[in-house]
């Protein structure tokens, strides 16, 4: 195996994107075909009235359109995490839920709505909770030593994750059951039903400077994926920059899990595959992991939107491609690591 | 320009490794570190490089003190050259190579022109230049020693530390590394390696350092300080010493 270009892997990850635009946007329940989706838009970028009829102009602007760009953003942002995630903890399966960060950020998130704060405010609590949960991990882990500190990492992420699920456990027990516990339980499975216009500029903003931040690092994070000792000998302050990335990687994370609540394993797979497509250098493998990440999310939802009459929660089939990816890692992992 | 520990204790906060130690590294000249398992040779060594702060006493480059000095701007001095491992991910050796000079670049710049172009000339200096391509990975373990000097000497330092630069390699490439340390020190760098093996002190070091139990056993130049009384001593171990009849040259062998 030698050493590939980078632009056949990213021409195969935009190619997922743009699939994953078209069909998001023109298969549901009102079936659109493409060209008025493109009058439609056009008509939008340029301020001349469409020719589509105006339901077409709706479903595109007001319906789908927030949900597709909502579904890019929170796709690319959980890529982009696990990505960072993977390469700073050296350790090709982990991801931001097994890290606590999504569990530690939807505790936060369902206090925001438990005491009905706006959107802001919920991004900041969850953020708040990401970043205790990702220490509080790391701190353990750091705290045993053992042969073995990636696995003592993950099965403290497991424990940590649960300690903060039974935090929500308590929220969602005190909930008002009648509004507040059915948002919550549907939130939590992970759904971008509700994504309107107004909710993308926050959920926009913390996930564009957190990756700006990573993606401005990315040959320190090549550094960062050394071990420790060998990194600071190569001059890199590991220490400094390392509360710097998680910090990021949880802050994209916890935009993601406020607005569409826990969708697991898209942090774990998406860099796997992004990985196999441009190799491990980060300077390719972030930019190529979010438009992955957001092609893969989009195609997710729309499967979502139309396999069964009723919407399936994304969680639920983020989890069924997520586990047997996650098994087959384990034993590959096995053969050619250790 | 010296490298130089002054009255170095040396271990970590809840464990003394040794004391009373002095050691200086000249430019251009080659040290070996030699001593038992456990005798504290990979500490004194990460001790000298800032790896590890010294319990007491100093480190001084050219009489400023290592501990003055920013990761970065040690880096720029000193390189590092850690025992083979393999890498979580499949870097291409290029890639490996080129990290060698982040302490060049600023903290969000891209590699220049003139990173890649040293990182290559690193590469073909030690005759790897047809691996640059392929992933650290998937390359053998002499070949991976080789990346790594490539990576200290794209570091452009003015001294390169190894620790134990021949394990694991077969006799080939021992006597490969070996001859590249000798030429690193040609090339005006001071470099100082730990080894389990007499003979590879004998065959490259200016001199030896020896190391039991945490305190210096004999230091200086290697004819002198390397009999076979010596290493029986350092080791606790009986040792044959063997002469090449047509060269007077000497080799140590166990038991």
């Amino acid at each position: 195996m030698t050493k590939r270009a980078a632009w056949p892997g990213l021409a195969v990850a935009v190619a997922v994107l743009a699939l994953g635009l078209v069909l998001a946007l023109t298969v549901g329940r009102y079936p659109l075909a493409l060209g008025d989706v493109f009058d439609v838009v056009l008509a939008k970028l340029t301020g001349r009235a469409p020719q589509a009829p105006a339901v077409v102009e709706s479903i595109v602007l007001q319906v789908r359109g927030p949900r597709v760009v909502a579904a890019m953003l929170v796709g690319a942002a959980l890529a982009v995490a696990g990505t960072a995630f993977q390469g700073l903890f050296r350790n090709p399966l982990v991801s931001p839920d097994i890290l606590g960060a999504s569990s530690g950020a939807a505790l936060g998130a369902v206090l925001g709505i438990y005491a009905a704060l706006d959107v802001f405010a919920i991004q900041l609590v969850a953020f708040a909770g990401g970043l205790i949960a990702v220490t509080a991990v790391y701190a353990v882990g750091a705290a045993i030593r053992t042969r073995d500190p990636v696995l003592v990492l993950v099965l403290a992420g497991v424990v940590i994750g649960a300690l903060f699920g039974a935090g929500i456990g308590v929220v969602k027990y005190l909930a008002d059951p009648y509004n507040q516990l059915p948002a919550m339980t549907f939130w939590l499975l992970g759904s971008l039903a509700a994504s309107n216009a107004a909710d993308l500029l926050p959920l926009f903003l913390p996930i564009a400077f957190g990756t700006a931040m990573l993606v401005a690092l990315r040959w320190r994070l090549n550094v960062m994926s050394l071990p420790e000792e060998e990194a600071r000998a190569l001059g890199v302050p590991t220490r400094a920059l390392r509360i710097v990335i998680v910090a990021a990687a949880t802050l994209v994370t916890a935009a993601s899990v406020a607005a569409a609540g826990i969708i697991g394993w898209v942090g774990l797979v998406v860099p796997h595959l992004a990985r196999a497509l441009v190799g491990p250098d980060f300077a390719r493998l972030l930019p190529t992991a979010a438009i992955l990440g957001g092609g893969y999310l989009l195609l997710i939802d729309t499967l979502a939107r139309t396999v069964a009459p009723v919407e399936v929660p994304l969680g639920i089939l983020t989890a069924l491609v997520g586990t047997p990816f996650f098994i087959w890692l384990l034993a590959s992992v096995q053969r050619s690591w250790s | 320009m010296n490298l130089e520990g002054r009255g170095l204790t040396i271990g970590y906060a809840d464990l003394v490794v040794g004391t009373g130690l002095d050691v200086t590294l000249a430019s251009g000249e080659v040290l070996a570190l030699l001593g038992p398992n456990g005798g504290g040779k990979t500490t004194l060594l990460k001790t000298l490089i800032g790896l590890l702060p010294p319990l007491a006493g100093v480190v001084h480059l050219d009489g400023t003190s290592l501990a003055a000095l920013s990761l970065r701007e040690r880096a720029r001095l000193l390189a590092y050259v850690p025992q083979v491992h393999v890498a979580t991910f499949a870097f291409p050796v290029a890639t490996v190579v080129l990290m060698g000079r982040t302490a060049h670049a600023g903290l969000f710049s891209p590699p220049s022109a003139k990173d890649r172009a040293i990182a290559a000339g690193a590469l073909a200096r030690f005759g790897i230049a047809a691996l640059a391509d392929r992933p650290y990975s998937r390359i053998s373990g002499g070949e991976r020693q080789l990346v790594l000097l490539a990576r200290a000497l794209a570091q452009e330092p003015r001294f390169v530390v190894l620790d134990e630069p021949t394990a694991s390699l077969d006799f080939g490439n021992q006597g490969r590394v070996l001859g590249e340390i000798r030429a690193l020190a040609q090339m005006g760098h001071g470099v100082l390696f730990t080894t389990h093996d007499p003979n590879h002190a004998l065959r490259v070091a200016d001199r030896v350092y020896l190391l039991r139990e945490g305190s210096c056993l004999a230091a200086g130049p290697t004819a002198d300080v390397l009999t076979r009384e010596r290493l029986q001593d350092l080791y606790r171990a009986p040792i044959a010493q063997l002469i090449d009849s047509a060269t007077g040259a000497v080799a140590f062998s166990p038991g």
